[in-house]
């Protein structure tokens, strides 16, 4: 239904995690893009909240921008944390 | 035959009779979205007629199981309410239908979770969830739609004025319902309440008639229902005891 705005659904798994961007679908408005949400989204227990953001309302970078942002960080490994041991006591981060 | 078996008939019935119906919608809604909502809602019924049938053949005691009971009964031994058999129509028509029932099972299995038999007791707050979502998102889309373009309004209303006379077979209480000490017609009011809501917030005008079609608690059909159950019933008809 192509005249029906379109949202971004994120959702809240079992175990505190954040929000998660699940996909998106057509709803009227926000409630009903719960609703839909509720349905397209969580038939399987996956979650315990829904965000519901419209999808106009998201500014994303541009392919073309994909050099100058991300390319410079390429060459910087010392911006990783791999080079630090982890005691094991602190368990999966 | 005993009270508890037939009662137990009659919410199976409904609820796998309606699933039915819905079930009909798949591949075929209206957008995505409202496809598998349809769908969902769908097999949630069937999986409330599971539960019913399981116990009515249980009570019943003669080796039938819910399989039995729900692809080899006839249409005069079903005990399923008129309004779910009626066909789908068009998508205002399936969703007022889904809305007039859901407004009566919501204060119906309030009803039963408090009922002296443990096991109904039970099915019903498992399944006033499910059911409690099934209104609220029937009830969304009549209010919109009621609520809509002037096309929407005016199927909205047709559906409506179409169903109403077979919603007051929900209230008619008989020997079997006072048997099991439920009163359809306490909960009317309740239905009403939220029935109203078709006109306060969906300016749609509920009809003024008490005239209600009546006989399905009983199994008194209308020719609908054979059609539902030859398409529901082929494959164990002409394969008896056919298994995944």
């Amino acid at each position: 239904m192509s005249e029906l705005p379109l949202w971004e659904i994120f959702i809240r798994g079992q175990h505190g995690l954040n929000h998660r961007h699940v996909g998106s679908l057509h709803a009227a408005d926000a409630e009903q893009a719960i609703l839909n949400a509720r349905d397209v989204y969580t038939r399987r227990n996956e979650g315990v909240s829904i965000w519901v953001v419209p999808s106009s309302a998201i500014t994303a970078s541009s392919p073309s921008e994909k050099g100058p942002l991300f390319d410079p960080a390429e060459d910087k490994v010392y911006r990783h944390p791999t080079f630090f041991e982890i005691p094991d006591e602190v368990g999966p981060l | 035959m005993s009270e508890t078996f037939e009662y137990l008939l009659r919410l199976g019935d409904s609820a796998l009779i309606l699933g039915h119906r819905v079930s009909e919608w798949c591949g075929h809604g209206p957008y995505l979205e409202e496809d598998i909502a349809l769908a969902n809602t769908a097999l949630d019924l069937i999986g409330q007629a599971t539960l019913w049938l399981e116990y009515a053949a249980e009570v019943e005691g003669k080796g039938r199981s819910a399989d039995d009971l729900a692809y080899l009964r006839d249409a005069h031994e079903y005990r399923n309410l008129l309004l779910v058999e009626r066909p789908n129509g068009d998508f205002g028509q399936t969703i007022m239908r889904q809305f007039l029932f859901d407004a009566y099972m919501v204060p119906l299995l309030d009803r039963l979770s408090a009922h002296d038999d443990p096991r109904i007791a039970e099915i019903a707050a498992k399944t006033a969830k499910e059911t409690a979502y099934h209104l609220e998102r029937s009830l969304d889309l009549c209010v919109r739609l009621g609520d809509g373009t002037e096309q929407s309004h005016a199927r909205m209303q047709a559906a409506l004025d179409d169903l109403w006379p077979y919603t007051g077979e929900m209230f008619l209480g008989d020997a079997v319902d006072a048997a099991m000490g439920v009163d359809p017609s306490a909960l009317r009011e309740a239905w009403l309440a939220t029935v109203r809501q078709l006109e306060t917030a969906g300016t749609l005008a509920l009809p003024d008639s008490e005239y209600a079609h009546k006989g399905g608690r009983s199994g008194q059909h209308s020719e609908h229902l054979g059609y539902v159950l030859a398409e529901m019933q082929w494959l164990q008809r002409s394969n008896p005891g056919a298994a995944w």
